[in-house]
């Protein structure tokens, strides 16, 4: 069994997905449960389906001192670390303790794989094209080497990539990093866009739904597939009146490497590491952000282990009626929906669930809700069997 | 400021190389008293049940193979452990696959080979394989990769005082990605680290510490071609090299774009 961990402080956060850029977007549009899902006109030759798409990257290009490094993911990066004002504490952070006192760890499925589909897609004599012959934007580090040149840190500076599973990941690695004293913070990272690989990917699995997600509901048929970036500062400093990360838990399913494990297993061990840590029980929860993606595998699964483990008081949604599921970046978005939830005690409903799965327990919040959420879980899983479980703890309170 | 250290025991080690089937073999190589099988052409896991041999990525069958070497050196259990994967560039050859289809015929695009695409697609089928339920991560950090995956694997095992399996290898590069991701060989390396008190230490980490590196070590023709043909190679045979030679050393490896790891090697 693990030991229970000191809290780490989130002193700053932010994220960009279909919900908008920045956080007031993002409530104002989870209060108005409006969703941010779109008629995909993402590729040449579009598949039928919703997508959550973060308009306007076109019109975006990176600044010229980081033109190495264009790509869409990328563009994706910088717009939403500008956001309510991240970057600049970001960069006071690493002031303040130090470059090598800093980790920046960095979470993507996908990384700027569209990059080397475009070079595929316009190959000259069988060579890239001289524009897109940049090796940094070709390999799954390219989000990290891009924001490390950008910001400057020394600490360590790795890409975890285990799928969905990624970005909650982050969170535990930078706990770990900052209990032993290798560091005093770290700048958190999840980004993922929308590119060929994954829409038709998902799409050859038949896991994307023609319709907008509907998670939990029974006529769901799948996903629908998002791109985001979010962004966290943690410390270890104590901030009364910052939010904080209590507890992570990580498993693995060891079943399947794209169906999740019939019972649940890797997600209630992850569940359990995650409350262990923090020193809390399942009845001490007031909300968990869900995985619900909307396959009908995942959802099923999950809604067992919740409607086990929990009891009534206990608030439950998925919230990709909204963003879609937005992959590598779903654990730090949903994380940041937290952190909202926590703040503002506005429990957002499931969107696009109108007639719940039986499987589902009485915690599935179906509309927005208002309550005061103390304690907050979010659920991250991924292929491979990869399970992240967080749990955040609100600020002012032990 | 430099960061405090982190000690490490090395329990066990696996490796998996053209010609250099296992560590035993590749330390022999590495101290000039072997040369190269040349029957050893592809990595085969007995971990693997056969249908998955035959059908996984080459990516996945070194990966394994090296993994469910260091297990059996160490003596531990695979079941147990928690691990840490790592490589350059994940898996070229699907990376490949997976932009030439989508470049013709996207949506005939093949659903194994999709899900194979992930970076943790080998801690996947190694989890599944050794029906291991502990925590697993998938890193990459470009040409820093082994330094980096090494580093978070001494976190890892300091950080909850438990053994933790590092498996980091790299496969080859089709064209055109060989032009922006050269890789010519495929290459394994993998180790079960545990934490160490002082005396125990197989190896002592700082992270921008400074150091004063040790000569670099000789390394025999074979290993030099493989440290120029394959990035995880290059990033990890100057470590290999001075754990063969069984003698005190210190190296400084690249560990980010400003950043070195500082390795003592105290055996």
């Amino acid at each position: 069994m693990p030991e229970t961990i000191d809290p780490i402080y989130i002193t700053a956060h932010t994220a960009t997905s279909a919900l908008g850029h920045g956080l007031a977007e993002h409530l104002e549009v989870l209060r108005m449960e409006r969703s941010g899902l779109r008629e995909n006109d993402f590729s040449r030759e579009p598949l039928t389906c919703a997508i959550g798409r973060v308009i306007g990257l076109e019109q975006r290009p990176l600044p010229e001192a980081y033109a190495a490094y264009e790509c869409r993911n990328n563009r994706l990066a910088w717009l939403g670390i500008e956001a309510d004002g991240f970057l600049d504490q970001a960069r006071a952070a690493i002031g303040r303790y130090g470059a090598d006192r800093v980790a920046l760890l960095v979470a993507t499925s996908t990384s700027s794989i569209g990059a080397t589909e475009e070079a595929y897609a316009r190959l000259e004599d069988g060579h890239f094209p001289e524009n897109l012959r940049r090796s940094p934007i070709h390999t799954p580090h390219s989000l990290g080497i891009f924001l490390e040149h950008a910001l400057g840190t020394r600490g360590p500076c790795l890409t975890t990539a285990t799928a969905c599973s990624s970005s909650a990941k982050i969170f535990a690695t930078a706990e770990r990093m900052i209990r032993l004293g290798i560091v005093d913070a770290a700048i958190l990272a999840g980004v993922d866009s929308l590119c060929g690989s994954v829409l038709f990917g998902f799409n050859s699995l038949e896991l994307v739904a023609p319709e907008p997600c509907r998670p939990f509901d029974v006529r769901r048929r799948g996903i629908s597939i998002g791109e985001a970036a979010g962004f966290a500062l943690v410390e270890r400093e104590v901030s009364k009146t910052s939010p904080k990360l209590i507890g992570w838990g990580e498993s693995s399913d060891a079943h399947h490497m794209s169906t999740p494990h019939p019972e649940g297993l890797g997600a209630r061990l992850a569940l359990e590491g995650a409350l262990t840590r923090a020193g809390i029980a399942a009845t001490d929860v007031d909300y968990i952000n869900l995985h619900g993606t909307a396959t009908t595998k995942n959802d099923e699964v999950e809604a067992g282990v919740v409607s086990a483990a929990f009891n009534a008081r206990t608030r439950a949604s998925s919230t990709k009626g909204w963003s879609g599921h937005t992959l590598g970046a779903a654990g730090i978005l949903e994380s940041v929906i937290c952190l909202l939830v926590m703040e503002h005690g506005l429990i957002p409903g499931t969107l696009n669930c109108e007639q719940p799965d039986p499987v589902c327990g009485p915690q599935l919040a179906l509309r927005n809700e208002s309550a005061d959420v103390r304690i907050a879980l979010t659920n991250s899983f991924g292929f491979g069997g990869s399970n992240c479980t967080l749990a955040f703890a609100c600020g002012g309170r032990s | 400021m430099s960061m405090s250290a982190l000690d490490i025991r090395i329990e066990g080690i696996g490796f998996w190389a053209p010609g250099w089937p296992n560590w035993q073999a590749a330390r022999a190589g590495l101290r000039g008293d072997l040369q190269a099988d040349p029957a050893v052409i592809k990595p085969s896991p007995d971990v693997l049940v056969a249908a998955e041999r035959r059908r996984a990525p080459l990516a996945v069958l070194l990966a394994c193979d090296v993994a469910a070497q260091a297990c059996a050196d160490s003596g531990r259990n695979a079941d147990t452990l928690a691990s840490v994967f790592a490589s350059t560039h994940g898996d070229l050859v699907i990376t490949d696959y997976m932009c030439s289809t989508l470049a013709i015929a996207p949506r005939e695009l093949s659903p194994i080979k999709f899900h194979n695409s992930v970076h943790n697609a080998p801690a996947g089928y190694w989890t599944i394989a050794a029906h291991c339920h502990a925590a697993s991560t998938s890193i990459s950090s470009w040409h820093s990769t082994f330094a980096v995956a090494l580093f978070e694997a001494a976190v890892q095992a300091n950080a909850d005082q438990l053994p933790v399996l590092l498996a980091a290898y790299d496969a080859d590069s089709p064209s055109p990605l060989n032009e922006v991701s050269p890789a010519s060989s495929i290459y394994g390396v993998a180790m079960v680290v545990a934490p160490a008190r002082d005396h125990e230490a197989s190896l002592r980490l700082r992270f921008n510490a400074p150091v004063r590196p040790s000569a670099s070590m000789h390394l025999p023709r074979a290993f030099a071609d493989m440290a120029g043909s394959n990035p995880m190679a290059a990033q990890s045979l100057p470590l290999l090299a001075a754990l063969a030679s069984a003698r005190p050393h210190i190296l400084q490896l690249n560990a980010g774009l400003q950043s070195t790891l500082g390795i003592e090697v105290c055996t």
